[in-house]
C-alpha cells in the first residue's frame, strides 16, 4: 500500500458520500418518480444536482473498480465504510440536523472497524485466482509472492503483444 | 404479509448486490492492477481489458438487479429499514462470499471489521 493507493480508497469513500448526498438532495427537489410516467426520469436527470450526483457515482465506480484490481474485496468494502461517517458529520456541522445518541454509537462502531482492517494485509497473495479448492496454506511464502507476480506480469505483457 | 414482503426483497437485494461485489472483484484480479497496467499499455488498454471481462459485464448486470430490487421493496417497506438492513448484510454476506468464492483469507480481523462495521450501519437507522 502505498500513498497513491490510499487515494483511491479515500476517492472510493468521498465519491459514494458525496454522490448520494447530491442524488438525494436533488431528488427532493424533482420530486416522485412513477414506473407510469418515466418522462420524469428524463427531467430528474436535468436537475444539475441529480447530475453531479451521477458523475460523481461514476467517478467511485471507477475508483472502487481501481480499488478492487489491487486490495481484497474484504479489504475494501469495510476501508470505504467511513462515508457514512463523513455523511454523518457533514449532516452534523454542516447541515445542522440532529443526530441521534444511537448514530453516533453506530458512527464509532464503524470506524473501529475500519481500524481493525487498516492494521492488516490488502490482498490475500495467490499462486492463482482462478483455481478452485487448492488453495496453498501459506499464502505469505515468497514463492507464491514471486508466483502471483509473474502472473501479474503476464498478464499485462498478454495486453501488449 | 408486506413484512414478508420487505424481508424477501431484503434478502433479494442483498444477495444480488453481493453476487454483483464478488463478480466485480473477481473481474478487476483478472484485469490486474490498473495503475500498472495503465503505466504500461496506456487507459485504453485498461478499459478495452475491463469492458472485455465477462465477470465484469454479469457483475454490473447483478448490480442493475440489486438496485431495482431495491426500487421495489422500498415500495413495499420503508427507506429507513430497506436501506440500512440490506447494506449491512451485504457487509456479512460479502464476507462469508469472499471466503468461499475468491478465496480471500478472511481472517479474524476481517470478520470482526465487518460485523463491527455492519452492526454500525444497522445502527444508523436509529
Amino acid at each position: 500500500m502505498n500513498f497513491r493507493k490510499y487515494l483511491v480508497l479515500a476517492g472510493v469513500t468521498v465519491f459514494a458520500a458525496a454522490g448520494d448526498a447530491m442524488l438525494s438532495h436533488g431528488m427532493k427537489q424533482t420530486g416522485n418518480i412513477s414506473i407510469h410516467h418515466l418522462q420524469s426520469v428524463i427531467l430528474a436527470v436535468l436537475n444539475p444536482w441529480v447530475a453531479v450526483g451521477i458523475l460523481l457515482l461514476l467517478a467511485f465506480f471507477t475508483t472502487y473498480m481501481t480499488a478492487l484490481s489491487w486490495a481484497d474485496l474484504t479489504y475494501v468494502l469495510p476501508a470505504t465504510s467511513l462515508g457514512y461517517v463523513l455523511l454523518a458529520f457533514v449532516a452534523r456541522f454542516l447541515l445542522h440536523e440532529h443526530v441521534s445518541p444511537l448514530r453516533w454509537l453506530g458512527i464509532a462502531l464503524i470506524t473501529g472497524g475500519v481500524g481493525f482492517i487498516a492494521g492488516g494485509p490488502a490482498l490475500t497473495e495467490h499462486p492463482r485466482v482462478e483455481c478452485s479448492g487448492a488453495t496453498s496454506p501459506s499464502f505469505d511464502s515468497a514463492q507464491d509472492k514471486l508466483l502471483a507476480k509473474t502472473r501479474r506480469d503476464g498478464a499485462a505483457s498478454e495486453v501488449e503483444s | 404479509m408486506k413484512g414478508l414482503y420487505t424481508w424477501g426483497g431484503i434478502l433479494a437485494i442483498t444477495f444480488a448486490s453481493v453476487v454483483g461485489d464478488v463478480l466485480l472483484a473477481r473481474a478487476m484480479k483478472q484485469v490486474g492492477d490498473v495503475g500498472a497496467l495503465w503505466r504500461k499499455s496506456g487507459l485504453i488498454a485498461v478499459v478495452r481489458r475491463t469492458l472485455g471481462n465477462p465477470h465484469f459485464f454479469f457483475g454490473v448486470t447483478a448490480m442493475a438487479v440489486a438496485f431495482f430490487s431495491l426500487l421495489f421493496a422500498l415500495s413495499w417497506g420503508d427507506v429507513s429499514l430497506v436501506g440500512p438492513a440490506a447494506a449491512s448484510l451485504t457487509y456479512i454476506g460479502n464476507a462469508v462470499a469472499a471466503k468461499i468464492f475468491l478465496h480471500e483469507r478472511v481472517d479474524r480481523r476481517r470478520w470482526i471489521a465487518a460485523s463491527l462495521v455492519a452492526a454500525g450501519v444497522a445502527l444508523l437507522a436509529g
